[in-house]
Parts: C-alpha cells; sequence; structure tokens
C-alpha cells in the first residue's frame, strides 16, 4: 500500500486541487445561505447579551440607564451589602434567599416533573399505533397552549375563592380557605404543571426506541424484576431522564411569568429579580450582572447535559 | 425457582403506572377545561356557575384594548413567522445535506442560542439595545417587535425544516440534474417542493410561539403597545374578570387548531419519506 502511494498522488493532485476548490465554493455557499438568518440572530439576540456584560461592569444612572465610570460594584452586589454606615461588606441575605428559592423550587419542579412524567411517557410510548399519536397529541396540546393561559388556569384552580377552595368547602372538608396563592407552593404547583409536558417529551423520546423484546430476554436468562429493571430498563430511560431534566430544570431557573403571577411580589425568583433591578429598583448595572450569573448557571447546566449525554453514548 | 411463569409481570403495564398517568392527564386537562367551561358562565365569577352565556366573549370582543392587542399580536406573529420561515429555510439548505464544513457547528449554535439562553436574559439585553436604540433614533414603533420576535422564531422555524430535509431522497435531485434541469429549476421543481411540508410546519411552530411570548414582549415594547399576551399579564395583577377565560379559550382555541393542521402537516412528512 505505502509503496504505491508516491505514484497515485502525483497522478491525483489536479483533481485534488479541483475537488478543493468545488469544496470551498460550496462552503462559501452554504455559509452565505446561512448568512441572513445569524444577522438577524447576532442583532436579535446574540449580540445584545455583549452589551449586558458591559452594562454589568457599570454604575447605575440616576433616573435608570447607566454611568459610564467602569466598576464591580454590580458583581460584587450579587451577593454582598455595603452598609450605609460604616461602609463594611456584609452577606446580602435577601439575595441569597431569592437564589435559595430559585434554585429549591427549580429541583423541586424537576422531582415533581420526573415522578409524574415517567409514568406517563412510559404509558404513551407502549400504547398501540394510533392510540400513542393521539395521547402524545394530548401532551402536545398543554406544551403549545400559552404559557400565560396554563398559568392562569392554575390561578383560576388555587386562589382563595378559586375551585379547589370553594369545593374542599362545599364538601364539608375545610371551613376556611386555603391560602396556596402567593406562597412557594403556588409557584412549585404552577410550574410543575406548566413544565411537566417539557419532561414527557424526551422520556417519550427515550423509551418509543426501547425493543421490550429485550426485557423479555432478560427473563428468559433469569434475570429478577430488580435486576430487569436496573440492568436494562434504567439504562434506556436514564438519557430521558437527564434531557427532562435540563429542559425542565433551565426554564424553571429563569422562570419569571409563573412566580410573578402565583407567588406575588414576595416570593420572587431570579427572573422576577432581574426585572425589579430594571423597574422599580433602577440599577441597571445589577440587573445586567445578575443576567450574565443566571445565564453562567445555565451555561454550566448544559455543558453537564453535554457530557453526560456523550458520556452515555460512547457506553453503548 | 423464581420464575414461576413465562413473564413474572408485564413491562408494558407496569404496576401503577396507568393510575399515576391518567392522573396525570386527568391533573394536566382539569385547569384548562375548567377555563375552558368558565369561560361561558353567565356570572362573574369563576367558582359559581350562572347559567350558559356567551356574555364574556362579547365583552371581551367589544373592548378597545383588547381589539387593537388582538390585531398587533396578529401583525406581529404573521411578520415574524414569515421572515423566521424564509431565513430559516435559507439556513436549512445551507447547513443539510452538505458535509461537515468548517463553521457548522458555530451556525448550528448560533441558530439554536434562543432555546439555551433563559428569556429573560434575552429581554433584559433586548430592553438595554433597543432603548438606546430608541432615543438615538426616534423611531419607538412595531419594528422592534417584530425583530425581536422574528430572530426568536428562527430555531422553531428551522428545525422541523431540517428534520424534514434529512430524511429527503437526493436522488430526486441528482435524476432532475442529469435530465438537465439547470439548479434553479431543480430548487423549483423539486426541492422545495419536497420540502414544502416542512416548511409549512415550521411557520405554524413560529406563529404558535410568536403568538404565545410574554417576557420579551413586555420588556420590548413601547408605551400602548400591549400584544394579548402581556394585556393579559396586566389583567392578572388586577382583579380577574372572567372576560380573560374568554380570551384565554380564544387562545387555546387557535393553538389547537394550528397544532392539529401541524399533526397532519408532520404525519405526511413521516408517510412520505
Amino acid at each position: 500500500m505505502a509503496s504505491a502511494k508516491p505514484a497515485a498522488t502525483a497522478h491525483r493532485s489536479d483533481s485534488g486541487v479541483m475537488e478543493r476548490r468545488a469544496e470551498r465554493e460550496r462552503t462559501r455557499r452554504n455559509w452565505l445561505l446561512s448568512a441572513p438568518a445569524l444577522a438577524l440572530l447576532v442583532i436579535g439576540a446574540s449580540g445584545p447579551l455583549i452589551i449586558v456584560l458591559v452594562y454589568s461592569f457599570m454604575t447605575p444612572g440616576d433616573f435608570s440607564g447607566v454611568e459610564w465610570t467602569p466598576t464591580f460594584d454590580a458583581w460584587v452586589q450579587i451577593f454582598f451589602t455595603r452598609d450605609i454606615f460604616d461602609d463594611t461588606l456584609g452577606l446580602a441575605d435577601a439575595h441569597l434567599s431569592i437564589f435559595w428559592r430559585s434554585v429549591r423550587l427549580s429541583l423541586l419542579t424537576t422531582a415533581i416533573t420526573i415522578v409524574f412524567g415517567l409514568p406517563t411517557a412510559w404509558f404513551i410510548a407502549t400504547r398501540p399505533g394510533r392510540a400513542r399519536t393521539f395521547w402524545l397529541f394530548l401532551i402536545t396540546i398543554p406544551f403549545w397552549t400559552n404559557l400565560l393561559v396554563r398559568t392562569f388556569a392554575i390561578l383560576e384552580m388555587i386562589r382563595n375563592e378559586g375551585l379547589l377552595n370553594t369545593w374542599l368547602i362545599k364538601l364539608g372538608v375545610i371551613a376556611s380557605p386555603l391560602q396556596i396563592m402567593y406562597t412557594d407552593t403556588a409557584v412549585l404547583i404552577g410550574m410543575a404543571y406548566v413544565y411537566l409536558p417539557l419532561m414527557v417529551l424526551p422520556l417519550y423520546a427515550a423509551i418509543e426506541r426501547f425493543d421490550f423484546r429485550l426485557v423479555e430476554a432478560g427473563y428468559d436468562l433469569y434475570a429478577n424484576r430488580l435486576q430487569v429493571l436496573r440492568r436494562v430498563i434504567l439504562p434506556i430511560v436514564k438519557p430521558g431522564i437527564v434531557a427532562g431534566s435540563i429542559l425542565v430544570f433551565v426554564p424553571s431557573l429563569g422562570a419569571y411569568v409563573t412566580p410573578r403571577v402565583l407567588g406575588g411580589g414576595k416570593n420572587m425568583m431570579i427572573g422576577n429579580f432581574i426585572e425589579l433591578q430594571f423597574g422599580q429598583g433602577r440599577n441597571w448595572p445589577l440587573g445586567a450582572s445578575l443576567s450574565i450569573f443566571l445565564l453562567l448557571i445555565v451555561m454550566v447546566a448544559l455543558l453537564y447535559y453535554v457530557r453526560a449525554s456523550t458520556r452515555g453514548s460512547s457506553h453503548d | 425457582m423464581t420464575r414461576t411463569s413465562p413473564r413474572p409481570f408485564s413491562v408494558r403495564r407496569l404496576p401503577g403506572f396507568t393510575a399515576i398517568a391518567i392522573t396525570c392527564f386527568v391533573l394536566l386537562y382539569a385547569p384548562i377545561v375548567t377555563i375552558v367551561i368558565y369561560s361561558f358562565n353567565a356570572g362573574d365569577s369563576v367558582a359559581l356557575w350562572r347559567g350558559f352565556s356567551t356574555k364574556w366573549y362579547t365583552v371581551a370582543a367589544g373592548n378597545q384594548i383588547v381589539q387593537e392587542a388582538t390585531l398587533r399580536s396578529l401583525v406581529i406573529a404573521l411578520w415574524a413567522s414569515g421572515i423566521s420561515t424564509v431565513l430559516a429555510t435559507m439556513a436549512a439548505l445551507g447547513t443539510t445535506r452538505a458535509r461537515n464544513y468548517r463553521g457548522r457547528t458555530l451556525i448550528y449554535m448560533l441558530i439554536n442560542q434562543p432555546l439555551m439562553v433563559p428569556e429573560i436574559v434575552t429581554a433584559v439585553a433586548l430592553l438595554i439595545f433597543f432603548s438606546s436604540i430608541k432615543i438615538a433614533t426616534g423611531y419607538s414603533g412595531l419594528g422592534y417587535l417584530i425583530l425581536a420576535h422574528s430572530a426568536f422564531c428562527i430555531p422553531f422555524a428551522y428545525l422541523p425544516i431540517r428534520a424534514r430535509m434529512e430524511g429527503m431522497d437526493l436522488a430526486l435531485e441528482s435524476a432532475a440534474a442529469d435530465l438537465y434541469a439547470t439548479p434553479w429549476q431543480t430548487f423549483r421543481r423539486i426541492t422545495l417542493p419536497l420540502m414544502a411540508p416542512g416548511i409549512a410546519a415550521g411557520a405554524m411552530l413560529a406563529f404558535v410561539v410568536s403568538l404565545d411570548d410574554v417576557i420579551i414582549t413586555e420588556f420590548v415594547k413601547s408605551a400602548g403597545q400591549d400584544t394579548l399576551p402581556t394585556y393579559m399579564l396586566g389583567q392578572l395583577r388586577r382583579a380577574v374578570t372572567p372576560e380573560v377565560n374568554a380570551i384565554s379559550t380564544a387562545l387555546l382555541a387557535l393553538t389547537v387548531l394550528l397544532l392539529t393542521v401541524f399533526f397532519i402537516l408532520s404525519g405526511r412528512n413521516t408517510a412520505r419519506s
């Protein structure tokens, strides 16, 4: 092989140049075709993120906006407050409690959606042909229904004069309405409800590909229930759980509408806290640094996902 | 001897799974169905049924602010889905069916970027960016909203088109070329018709996504530029009236309609390829 090579390359070099030129031409055409979409995305989505980064290192303006004096204050303010009297730094408890609530509620939302989503996805994936399409359609409708409409639907259920309380009182279970609205529980119920389809769909995709004969093969090889669950079913479901968890956790962490409507002003999450800085808070740099901070957490979660999923596929 | 029967239990029906699944569907639909039912309530409470009436639809339809917000939502969604679908189609032509070339991963990342960045962060970024442009140019029309919506709709339009193209038979195009069709003729007569269901599905998704957007719109809109969702958000802050029920039901009906069309289109997608 090696000895035949020099002669062959000499012969091929001409067509090689031509081929490379055609290849470069194709690449150029492909880039040109994608260029308008990329330009719009840079103007309307990616580019402005750089401005946010710049703003996070500025001094807040008197009314709104920023003054062009560079400072790290906005980044320090994420975790610390400066004492008005002796100018010492202390932990910003209010901020920390908002971060903690965001992370805690997002993790709980993810857990709840797994508990409900896994059996549901399993149920859908094991239906025969046409029935499966029907159930899948039923999951897709809430997924595409306006987020605000769904949050509003939950609001109508759980508010003091809502359906849940009215029925519980009518049935004599409780004497006075349960105060669910404007609590963390309300936000949790709302987020689990709103993001459930995001868990079911990737789980379904993972289970649907599963060849159920493998389980039968497992039994034929004298595996017991637990072994089949651990060795056959779990490896199949796991990528779906990881994907679903990312799809639920990321928007939960950045949630804005659900905590605003169901949690009210007190039970803020990071998203609402960011908005506050651009409204009443009038601290655009802090809003900017918080946004970048949130973005960084999300990127870490996504990187973890990419690593977990590539590791998963190299196993196969 | 644990094996007493050929199949000790059926994995297709794991114990309890069906019960949880059914509960799940009931919990998913109960609130939505409640809203739909009570939008026809004659009384002005959500909890007390006072007889059937379409009163709240008349109220909502007669409300000038709702009319304007609806029209604005539709105009933005039409522009955004139109622009994003055309650009996404071009991008799909440039990214699929080609051998991996330098920068393709970068293009994928940029296209999918709106799906990865939390919406609140994009909203804040656009608020800062557009507010300085508004001051510099004095223009404060719908252009900003259309631009923002077109941008975040691109991945939603792109994904179905790309999925469609990946299942396409390349032989048809080379056959056309063999029969002396010009590249443009091949594109017009072969490629585009084959892509059509994917393009239609992408446009539909982009339309729904634009119509549903709350956060970015809330941050980018100028005074008096409420869309239907931001109007509803403002209403929820005050006392909730059944009028919101009626608007929600109308939005829901539109979503179900578009989704049904989408499912039929994508069903044909898979059937043909």
